[in-house]
């Protein structure tokens, strides 16, 4: 008898692997893009078949909300004429995909037996007040405090780095410097001479 | 009920198609960066596996961390990637040779 | 007492030294008569110190020996080398010998250099040779004794090249150099191995220790499996030295050449002194060369074999310096016989008197050199009697101490050895002794065929330069009386104190190789000896090589023509002086070049820059050309590289 746990693991992974497949078969940059999202959103999903809520949300927000938005944004930065990507597949697309399959094979091979239901039986379910987020930070916050803190700092050396890349310059743009206007003098600006009239007599 | 090693085979079935991507893909330094992702996700797929079999949240907070990591990664790659692209005006991958022996 | 003599060898030593420095850097300032003055003086000084050392010694009776340790030069954890002196019987002997040799051919080259441009460099290389000559026979351990040993060939490699624009001579001095070097080679060996087995340089430690090592019977194995006396190895290797410096066999090639040098370095190195240092040294260290049979065998064949065939070779040599350096050849092989059959005393005693008539007979030949307007061949000489009576009667004073005529110097030196090595009980020793026997014959032959052909027989010179005969210049005979004055008295005076023990503290004996104790036991004084000589078969001999020299160039000159006709293929063996030299030119010096040319186109050229440097370099540039295609700029090769490497980690773990 399928259990819906079955039915739902089942369901969530083939379209994550079908969506991973497209990633990197389809020619356009914009819509292998779109199907890493979808994958994450499938990868989501299973997440949450593994009662890490939390982690499953967060993938959703911060990974694909964030990094596979700022993808787009440089594949559309990037003014690539999608003409120009008519992707054919390496020559050597055998052995890649060969090599995928020995290592893929090699995983299953070892990884079936030891943790198999009998091996490793599934835990039993959470009670119903159980609160994913309130566990993770009561670790964060306390044990790892340290690694929280050292993860931020790696953000921000990854945006000053990222800016530090890209950035060149500020572009030509007239702006008013009110400092130096303010210290303007008349002299500077003015000059009164003495002419004599010129011109019809009246 | 689903054993661990189900999420394990398709943790593993992700991570072969994301290096498999590297391989086969050869016009377009974006898809190389979008596979990085896919073998990420693939890892961090075992972490929680491992970490909910195993009753053990550690597994989580790593998870948690990778985030953040691959997040940063993947910041400093793109802005790389911009700046070849202006450089080189070409995202070929096989065009991007320039370290030849 | 011992402050004084200290002080006292330092004036030996040094004088010779400073009067050779002034003359060497100062030559042209003090001028030729401020050269020759100076280091006349310094070597009159260090002779007159000498015999004052000798009275302290014999009449004073200071005891002996006396071991002064001057300078430490330097010090490696227990190893000292020092300077130093040993002064004993022997080494003052020596001193007197060289001082006085060095001192009269000094006077006479004041004379015979006269007027060559090379004046003051000349007797400044003479004086520094004395001084290495001192230091060599003073020496109190092997490593000053290997300081003079090597000054002394350095020496006569100067002197015998001194006129260095002649090709021969720059020919010959090479030769002396490199067949000393040779022996030197075999010496130092000797050297490392008396300091590995006995850890110390200094004589006294040496000679003290060496009857407990022999005692132990140590054996070395140089090559594995063959095990050898130490004893055996150090002597041989030692006297591998001395027959590079005394000429012996086959080491001997350089002596005849060595007489390219100007007639007086011919009889104070090559025939007094220099040659003599291996004798000296044998004799030195008698306590080493006691407890081996081997080395003294082979001394005794090796000495005996130069003796004879040297002696034959002089006999078909037709210039006047030639016969007297195969006379000393040959009287080398004596002396160094009388060593081998542990008659030390009697190989010095013959060193001393062998020393006057030899420098006797070659400062005669340069006498007559010079009076012939430096012609050599004595084909062209001939009744130089009437012109030179001085000359002729020193000369046949020393052709007569030569031979061993019963009451000259030589008779009683010759006669020692030869009935030393008659009782002697090596295993050699009977055929040594015909041998020895056979070579007196033969050196009668040669001394009196030259004497013959130069001062008798008919004038054969052109007649400008008869013309212009005449006794040679003060300078030049005033040495030549002073000398023949020894070679007739030295001998009869010294040979009652030889046998009284004179060198009892210096030489070391074996009981079981104790010919000395015999021969003493026979002698019967000086008088009874040489009456007795009369009728021993050495003189019977010598007579008879005197006869058969009268008969063939006197009486019959056709005889001579006949006897080289009738001995034709001998003849050319000796007059080829039996090949040793095209041997050394071919296979010696050939195979070095040989072996040079290897080194530098197949060991220099191919191997090292060719396979080592360049191959090297080569073999980067071929495989880093195939490597270099592992870096093909694409980022998804190296990520396939780097995943294939995990898989087949991962593959080789799983399946272990």
């Amino acid at each position: 008898m399928i259990t819906i746990q079955q039915l739902v693991f089942y369901f969530f992974a083939t379209l994550a692997v079908i969506g991973s497949s497209m990633v990197i078969i389809s020619k356009n940059s914009v819509r292998a893009v779109l199907y890493l999202v979808f994958t994450f959103f499938c990868m989501a999903g299973i997440w949450l078949l593994l009662q890490s809520e939390f982690l499953a949300i967060v993938l959703v927000l911060v990974y694909v909300g964030a990094v596979m938005v700022l993808f787009l944004f440089v594949v559309m930065m990037l003014d690539i004429e999608i003409g120009k990507l008519i992707y054919s597949f390496a020559k050597r697309w055998p052995i890649g995909l060969l090599v995928a399959a020995v290592m893929l094979g090699l995983t299953v091979w070892t990884l079936s037996a030891p943790y198999s239901t009998n091996a490793l039986p599934n835990p039993p379910p959470f009670p119903a007040d159980y609160s994913h987020v309130k566990v993770l930070g009561a670790l964060l916050y306390t044990d790892y405090l340290f690694a929280f803190e050292v993860a931020g700092v790696i953000l921000l050396v990854a945006m000053i780095a990222a800016i530090g890349i890209t950035f060149r310059g500020p572009r030509d743009i007239k702006t008013q410097k009110p400092s130096l206007q303010v210290q303007v003098r008349k002299e500077d600006r003015l000059k009164i001479v003495k002419m004599l009239p010129e011109g019809d007599k009246p | 009920m689903i054993p661990l090693s189900a999420y394990l085979i398709l943790s593993a079935i992700l991570f072969a198609i994301g290096v498999a991507g590297i391989y086969i893909n050869r016009k377009n330094v974006i898809i190389l960066l979008m596979c990085i992702e896919l073998i990420l996700l693939a890892v961090n797929t075992n972490f929680v596996a491992f970490s909910h079999f195993l009753q053990n949240h550690i597994g989580e907070v790593f998870v948690f961390f990778i985030l953040t990591v691959a997040a940063a990664e993947a910041a400093i790659g793109l802005a790389i990637l911009v700046a070849v692209f202006r450089n080189r005006r070409t995202i070929d991958v096989e065009e991007l040779d320039l370290l030849k022996g | 007492m011992q402050s004084s003599v200290l002080s006292e060898c330092l004036i030996v030593v040094l004088a010779p030294l400073i009067a050779s420095l002034s003359a060497g850097f100062f030559g042209r300032w003090i001028g030729r008569k401020g050269a020759h003055w100076v280091t006349i003086v310094g070597v009159g000084v260090s002779f007159f110190v000498s015999v004052l050392i000798a009275k302290q010694i014999f009449w004073d009776k200071l005891p002996t020996p006396i071991d002064m340790t001057v300078y430490t030069w330097a010090q490696i954890n227990t190893l000292h080398f020092q300077v130093g002196f040993l002064i004993d019987p022997l080494t003052v002997l020596m001193m007197m010998v060289v001082s006085f040799i060095s001192w009269m051919v000094h006077i006479y080259t004041v004379g015979y250099m006269h007027d060559d441009p090379g004046y003051q460099r000349f007797f400044s290389y003479i004086s520094l040779f004395t001084f290495s000559m001192l230091m060599l026979v003073m020496a109190n351990n092997f490593l000053q004794l290997f300081f003079g040993w090597e000054a002394v060939g350095l020496m006569s490699y100067l002197l015998i090249g001194f006129w260095y624009q002649r090709e021969s001579a720059i020919f010959a001095n090479l030769k002396a150099f490199i067949a000393n070097r040779v022996g030197d080679f075999g010496f130092l060996l000797g050297i490392a191995a008396v300091l590995w087995v006995f850890g110390s340089l200094d004589y006294a430690t040496v000679f003290a220790a060496a009857p407990t090592i022999a005692a132990k019977q140590s054996m070395i194995e140089i090559f594995a499996g063959y095990p050898w006396s130490v004893f055996s190895v150090i002597c041989i290797l030692l006297f591998v030295g001395a027959m590079g410096k005394s000429a012996q066999m086959p080491l001997h090639v350089w002596l005849p050449d060595s007489m390219e040098g100007p007639t007086p370095i011919s009889a104070l190195i090559h025939a007094a002194t220099m040659v003599t240092a291996g004798v000296f040294m044998v004799a030195r260290m008698s306590p080493l060369f006691e407890y081996s049979d081997t080395a003294l065998n082979i001394v005794l064949i090796i000495g005996t074999a130069t003796c004879f065939f040297m002696g034959l070779v002089g006999v078909v040599q037709n210039d006047i310096k030639r016969v007297v350096a195969y006379s000393t050849l040959s009287q080398l092989g004596y002396m160094m016989a009388a060593l081998g059959v542990s008659a030390y005393m009697a190989g010095i005693f013959h060193l001393m008197t062998h020393a006057f008539f030899k420098a006797l007979l070659f400062l005669g030949a340069g006498s007559v050199i010079i009076a012939m307007h430096h012609e050599q061949d004595i084909r062209n000489m001939g009744g130089l009697k009437k012109y030179m009576p001085i000359t002729y009667v020193t000369m046949l004073i020393g052709s007569l101490a030569l031979i061993g005529f019963p009451f000259f110097s030589g008779f009683y030196s010759k006669d020692m050895i030869i009935e030393a090595v008659h009782l002697s009980n090596l295993p050699s020793a009977p055929i040594a002794y015909w041998v020895v026997l056979g070579s007196v014959f033969v050196t009668a032959l040669y001394s009196f065929r030259m004497f013959f052909l130069v001062f008798h027989t008919q004038e054969r010179m052109d007649s400008h330069t008869r013309e212009h005969l005449h006794e040679s210049p003060a300078v030049v005979w005033v040495p030549l009386v002073i000398l023949a004055v020894p070679s007739v008295i030295v001998g009869m005076w010294f040979i009652g104190p030889m046998f009284e023990g004179f060198f009892a503290k210096s030489i070391f004996v074996l009981p079981e190789h104790a010919v000395n104790a015999q021969l003493k036991a026979e002698y019967h004084g000086a008088m009874a000896m040489a009456w007795h000589g009369f009728q021993s078969m050495p003189f019977k001999l010598g007579l008879a090589g005197i006869v058969v020299a009268w008969l063939c160039y006197i009486q019959a000159p056709s005889l001579a023509r006949f006897f080289r006709k009738l001995f034709a293929p001998v003849y050319a063996i000796l007059i080829h002086k039996y090949g040793f030299d095209e041997f050394n030119q071919v296979v010696v010096a050939g195979g070095t070049r040989v072996m040079g040319w290897l080194c530098w186109r197949v060991g220099d050229g191919a191997l090292i820059d060719g396979l080592a440097v360049n191959g090297t370099a080569r073999t980067i540039g071929l495989s880093s050309k195939i490597l270099r295609h592992l870096q093909s700029g694409y980022v998804y090769h190296y990520a396939f590289a780097m995943i294939t490497g995990t898989i087949a980690l991962l593959i080789w773990l799983t399946v272990r």
